[in-house]
């Protein structure tokens, strides 16, 4: 458990005065993942919205070494920097114990660079992967990603007349990566801060690779106003859209159980992106919804049971 | 040591005595030999690389950023659809000035999807930044390997070394090996100014820069190109005074007096240089001109060459599409524009998807040319030779 007095103590390693939105959760996550981090960091980011704001040349946000390569690349890149650590470490060119960190959106991690992820977990680069998820390409103005959830309006699964937005579900990539044996992974989100810190201790002690999907809510594309972000951040675990739960060892737990699991209406009304839904003709897309997320989460009860 | 050894052979020879720090590589016909062969090394203890296998040519010039940005020495190895697959990170390695190198086995692009050799790979990459030496043979792939890291090094920018697909890559020919003792020690420590690794100096690599300062920067690694020829020079000269093999940077053959030259790449210079003995034996005053360093463009060393003869045909193993003919070709003519000494000039695209030339063709080129300076008058300025119904 991270103490907050010790943790507002730190010098801060990603800092203010960027160009993210108020209400941004890509930033908090920056923020407080390497508030986390014990030893000191590396820190690639794939193209995306965290990249854009947090370093407008001449100015950068990051107070530790960063790179940003391209898109789809950001696993390879870091990938890469490991290499040359062990091989230079092995040298004795450095002697510091570092620690990697690559941050992507979901479209740079679930879509467009998840070859580049996959190989890297598969080649045991021991990198912390953090994909900071808000479910669109928000960055290019809030596309479809195969993060978005169904029923979602983005600008390319508008609400329409005929189509309620987003038809598909979303593409469960924490079990994708979970199938590679990662040394470690987890979902989090920002607003259970101390459930984010410990995952990020836990990944970055893990000697291997590991991977955090961190629930991000975004109140450009999503629609909220933007002191709402931790509210939508805790109401996704409370109705289960966005379970927090780790695997490590083979073993699954949940980390966070809410008390009383609410009805995913409670998380839809926070936000425009869903607003259409409850103008529609029937409640088929919520009802659809609902029935996705029971499953996923009576499956997660029950691996975390049988273990 | 003099040893037989095939072009493949001969550069992982070279990655191994450089003992880089880190090599990501994926394989692609004709240059998997020279992952495999390293990949061996790797694992027989030869060397100390951290050896990345990556699962795509796009992560591994992804990784070779992100291994060069934290201070590695990087090299890697690729050929045609694997060059284009790393097209877009070939760009960012250059702007962020990392010396990468790549060793690097010619092969034309798909559609038709061909195996074999032309020049359509890396010149579809000549506007990416990266230095670019062709190679005539093994040996010259070898020590020109060794002489592009530290060429890149020294010019904070990056390079490719080639050889023609299976006519150097696969064809087996006398090497000198330099003493594996030798390499580390011409070559020395990759020097840095910033590295990703030095936790108490961060820097922020590849932020977004936009109207006010890109142009700046951008016009920076220009200016890196600009004086690269110079480095080249003398990297080579250090070579020759120590390993005795002196390299040019635009390599005349029998040029003095040659009343018309061709000017070519890679693997065909050596066959044309054949020619110009047997025509030479003849009383025909025939040159060459062969471009080894070809970005950034040796105009002066070109202009110099080209204005000897009176007729020069160029023959190109690639076309620009453009209907303007290959690149070689537009290069020449560009840099000659404001000659007093213009050569005729006429273009000949041959050996795309790896069709041979011969000695003998080459021999009907030079009769060509030889026919144009009787009249007077080029026909035709591009020409694709060899090629049914022409």
């Amino acid at each position: 458990m991270a103490k907050l007095k010790e943790l507002a103590a730190q010098k801060e390693r990603f800092v203010g005065g960027h160009r993210g939105c108020a209400g941004c959760g890509a930033s908090i996550i920056a923020r407080q993942v390497l508030m986390a981090a014990e030893n000191p960091v590396v820190v690639g980011a794939s193209t995306g919205c965290l990249e854009v704001f947090s370093t407008i040349y001449p100015y950068s946000a990051w107070n530790v070494p960063y790179i940003h390569n391209a898109f789809e690349n950001v696993a390879a890149t870091m990938a890469g920097v490991e290499a040359a650590y062990k091989v230079l470490k092995a040298k004795g060119k450095i002697s510091k114990d570092l620690r990697f960190i690559a941050f992507g959106g979901d479209g740079g991690t679930y879509d467009i660079g998840i070859q580049a992820l996959s190989g890297m977990i598969e080649r045991r680069h021991r990198v912390l992967y953090v994909c900071y998820n808000n479910e669109a390409y928000m960055n290019t103005g809030i596309q479809r990603s195969s993060a978005t959830p169904r029923g979602a309006h983005t600008t390319t699964s508008p609400a329409g007349k005929v189509i309620p937005g987003k038809l598909q579900p979303r593409k469960n990539l924490t079990e994708i990566i979970i199938a590679h044996e990662p040394a470690y992974a987890a979902q989090a989100t920002f607003g259970y801060w101390n459930d984010l810190i410990t995952k990020v201790r836990k990944a970055l002690d893990a000697e291997g690779p590991s991977f955090l999907n961190v629930y991000a809510p975004c109140r450009l594309g999503w629609a909220y106003a933007p002191e709402k972000t931790v509210k939508v951040s805790k109401m996704a675990v409370e109705s289960c859209i966005w379970p927090l739960y780790e695997y490590q060892d083979g073993k699954y737990r949940i980390t966070i159980k809410p008390k009383e699991k609410k009805p995913i209406d409670e998380f839809l009304k926070m936000q425009g992106r869903f607003a259409h839904l409850f103008k529609w003709k029937d409640d088929v897309p919520i009802k659809e919804f609902q029935e996705e997320v029971d499953y996923i989460w009576n499956r997660l009860l029950k691996r975390s049971e049988v273990l | 040591m003099i040893v037989a050894r095939t072009g493949n052979e001969a550069m992982a020879e070279a990655m191994r005595q450089i003992n880089p720090d880190v090599v990501a590589a994926y394989p692609i016909t004709p240059a998997t030999e020279i992952v495999q062969l390293f990949s061996k090394f790797v694992n027989d203890g030869l060397v100390d690389t951290e050896f990345v296998p990556v699962e795509s040519e796009h992560s591994a010039c992804s990784a070779c950023v992100g291994a060069s940005a934290s201070g590695a020495r990087v090299m890697t190895s690729t050929s045609s659809q694997g060059l284009a697959l790393m097209h877009e990170i070939l760009f960012i390695a250059a702007g962020l000035r990392l010396p990468i190198t790549i060793c690097l086995v010619n092969r034309s692009l798909s559609s038709p999807i061909n195996i074999h050799c032309d020049h359509s790979d890396t010149m579809a990459s000549r506007d990416a930044g990266w230095l670019q030496i062709y190679t005539e043979n093994a040996q010259e792939a070898y020590d020109t390997t060794i002489q592009l890291v530290k060429i890149a090094e020294q010019a904070l920018l990056p390079g490719i070394a080639s050889t023609d697909a299976f006519i150097i890559s696969h064809g087996m020919e006398r090497v000198e090996l330099i003493d594996d003792k030798e390499v580390p020690k011409f070559l020395g420590e990759r020097k840095l100014n910033y590295s990703l690794l030095d936790v108490d100096n961060p820097i922020t690599l590849g932020p977004l820069d936009l109207q006010d300062y890109f142009f700046e920067h951008k016009r920076s690694e220009i200016d890196a190109m600009d004086n690269v020829l110079p480095i080249i020079e003398k990297v080579q000269k250090e070579f020759g005074d120590k390993f005795g093999r002196y390299y040019p940077i635009v390599d005349e053959y029998k040029m003095d007096d040659a009343e018309v030259a061709i000017l070519v790449m890679g693997s065909t210079g050596g066959t044309a240089k054949v020619t110009v003995e047997r025509m030479r034996e003849k009383g025909k005053k025939v040159g060459l001109v062969r471009a080894r360093v070809y970005r950034p463009f040796p105009k002066d060393a070109m202009t110099k060459a080209l204005s000897k003869p009176k007729v020069v045909g160029v023959m190109d193993r690639s076309d620009t599409m453009s209907t303007l003919g290959g690149h070689l070709y537009n290069d020449a003519r560009s840099i000659l524009y404001k000659s007093d000494k213009q050569p005729l000039m006429k273009n000949y695209i041959y050996g795309l998807g790896g069709r041979d030339i011969s000695i003998e063709e080459i021999e009907a080129i030079y009769g060509q040319l030889f026919d144009i300076q009787k009249s007077g008058e080029v026909d035709k300025d591009v020409v694709y030779f060899g090629v049914r119904g022409e």
